[in-house]
């Protein structure tokens, strides 16, 4: 390495750029052209199948565009079993809502006084919360809990287990830490109790993480399916994901001869389409606030 | 390479807050305390009540009787799930399907955040990163919906293959397919979004290392091999470690549990969905509440373990 190499810097530098990086440049472009079909091609096909007739699927013509294009399936599981899909999408509407807002609400109230330093029982607190991550409770234990708790088709089963995420907690504790404590410190001199503090200085300032983890637990809740399937019965209170999956896997044993007789394929991506579309439409516009999130939980990584 | 600065010292003996009561400790943050009070319930109940409720691998449980079960059976479950040979594929099953996930996408994912690194574009960064990390928000169910639709014997790779005169596979029912699906669908999910970590550490590169490296006549490649690369191993190594801890894992639970079949239990079957078939189905509570408490002693372990080397390495750790 060159020891005493002097810059001038105030010309702007201009580098050359190789052959072989230009040749690179144009293959790197390609493979990202490439990867991004990859991601979405399975959507697409999805969409494809769900417009498509049963036959033309069955008959494996179905591959990029719509075969006997028709809005007929969409029309029938909107309709089938006296509009049970309807009323397992607005479930999964009121869940998600419900979820979310008690999730934030017990969220913030822990990690923000986990985020004072002062406070002396975070040292038994913070560990507290932080051995969860390394130990969980299995998957029994959790369902005998929740059992005996009377808490079987009641909606708080499919609320409760997924509402404090540690990892989530840690996220928003290592945000509050950065709101100035000065600022608290003043509107506490203006006559602000802590709670007042909490409230209108600190969640104010927070209101990027506030919007990242509403995305995390929307999306989780939107999501989740399994926690119905352990503790909700009744398919009328089913959220939508479950009874996508009663649709998908109802062929799972008799993948061979009987497909045919299962449900057809354009129902099960019509039903697919019609879960996943809120989060695909939205997404593309939210995007960032999600990679934010996670920017701030790799600032220690 | 890396500029380590000293540590300051946060609390010198001048400024440490003086000693006070606990009582005037109480009195002062109130407030505080009783925000976290609920949580703190919370994680009681529903966090280490379960955790407590572990006591059933070694008391019998019966639908009706106590969380706690109702009569001592001592190491009983766990002798018998070390002599069942379902356990043992389900264990080594486990180690296998996490640890192939792990040695593909790993580098798959450094490959690619690299890649992107290199699009000089913005606009096209972006639309490429939006699309890549799409997947990543799409439920399990979905997720396995679209594999068995893309793999179903009329579906279009099993198009492809007639066309080009294969035979037609039925994939999902064929156990030497089931490790390959569970990468290919894991690497699809969950590529794009495994880059964010790196991505954000390659913008921390400052630009003058790479005119530095340009000057002393690095080509681009180089300046990869020798700026990027260095500059994201923090991160590589802890994730990395991290990764290993979660080897004996059932984070993979759901997309296994939606994906496998009797046919492919072989290769398939967790020691999570094995928990779940034989607690929820069977009915043998203690027995899978066993199984469960082995493994999560043995993640505990690999986590600690793995937590403690990723500080000693890199002296980050991420909880």
């Amino acid at each position: 390495m060159a020891k005493a190499k002097t810059i001038d810097t105030s010309k702007p530098m201009k580098i050359k750029e190789s052959t072989g990086y230009r040749i690179f440049t144009v293959c790197n472009t390609i493979l990202m052209v490439i990867i991004c079909v990859v991601m979405l091609y399975p959507f697409v096909y999805l969409v494809a199948q769900s417009f498509s007739s049963a036959e033309a699927i069955l008959a494996g013509k179905v591959s990029l565009l719509p075969v006997d294009f028709s809005v007929d399936t969409y029309a029938h599981v909107i309709q089938m079993q006296n509009y049970i899909f309807v009323r397992n999408y607005a479930n999964t509407i009121i869940y998600s809502i419900l979820g979310t807002v008690l999730a934030l609400v017990f969220s913030c109230l822990l990690a923000y006084p986990l985020s004072k330093r002062e406070l002396r029982a975070n040292k038994v607190v913070g560990p507290f919360v932080i051995f969860t991550m390394y130990f969980a409770a299995g998957m029994i234990p959790n369902y005998v809990l929740m059992t005996s708790l009377g808490l079987k088709d009641n909606v708080l089963a499919f609320v409760i287990p997924s509402m404090i995420s540690t990892y989530y907690v840690i996220l928003m504790r290592s945000f509050f830490e950065t709101v100035p404590r000065e600022l608290e410190e003043a509107g506490e001199i203006d006559g602000l109790s802590m709670w007042g503090a909490f409230l209108h200085v600190a969640l104010p300032l927070s209101k990027p993480i506030i919007a990242t983890m509403t995305l995390f637990y929307l999306v989780q809740y939107w999501n989740n399916w399994f926690d119905a399937f352990l503790y909700l019965s009744q398919q009328e209170m089913w959220p939508v994901a479950y009874q996508l999956r009663n649709l998908i896997s109802t062929s799972q044993n008799v993948q061979d001869a009987a497909e045919a007789l299962s449900i057809n394929a354009n129902i099960k991506s019509c039903a697919m389409v019609l879960t996943a579309a809120p989060i695909i439409c939205v997404y593309p516009f939210i995007q960032r606030y999600f990679v934010q999130g996670m920017m701030l939980g790799g600032v220690k990584g | 390479m890396s500029v380590r600065t000293k540590k300051t010292e946060a609390y010198t003996l001048a400024n440490r807050p003086p000693k006070e009561s606990w009582g005037r400790h109480f009195r002062k943050y109130w407030q505080l305390y009783a925000m976290m009070a609920l949580p703190v319930l919370y994680y009681i109940i529903f966090r280490y009540l379960p955790m407590a409720g572990n006591i059933i691998a070694f008391r019998r449980y019966r639908a009706g009787s106590s969380i706690f079960g109702d009569e001592w059976r001592g190491l009983d479950y766990f002798g018998q799930f070390i002599n069942d040979s379902n356990f043992w594929q389900a264990f080594r099953n486990t180690l296998l399907l996490n640890f192939e996930y792990l040695i593909i996408s790993f580098p798959l994912t450094i490959i690619l955040a690299l890649l992107l690194n290199e699009i000089k574009n913005v606009r096209f960064k972006k639309v490429v990163q939006t699309i890549s990390y799409l997947p990543h928000f799409i439920s399990m169910v979905i997720l396995a919906g679209i594999v068995r639709e893309l793999l179903s014997t009329s579906g279009p790779i099993n198009n492809l293959l007639t066309s080009l005169g294969f035979d037609a596979i039925s994939f999902i029912s064929l156990p030497e397919w089931f490790p390959t699906i569970f990468v290919t669908s894991g690497v699809w999910q969950g590529i794009g979004w495994g880059t964010i970590l790196y991505l954000a550490a390659m913008t921390g590169i400052n630009p003058e290392l790479y005119e530095a490296a340009a000057l002393d006549g690095a080509n681009k490649f180089q300046q990869c091999l020798h700026v990027t690369i260095p500059a994201i191993l923090p991160t590589i190594a802890t994730l990395l470690v991290l990764n290993i801890g979660q080897l004996c894992g059932s984070a993979a639970f759901e997309k296994v549990f939606l994906l496998y079949n009797p046919t492919t239990y072989e290769t398939a079957d967790i020691i999570g969905t094995y928990v779940y078939r034989m607690g929820l189905v069977s009915g043998n509570f203690s027995y899978a509440t066993a199984v469960g408490l082995f493994q999560g002693i043995i993640n505990l372990v690999l986590l600690t373990a793995a937590n403690w080397a990723s500080k000693r390495l890199t002296g980050s750790s991420l909880y």
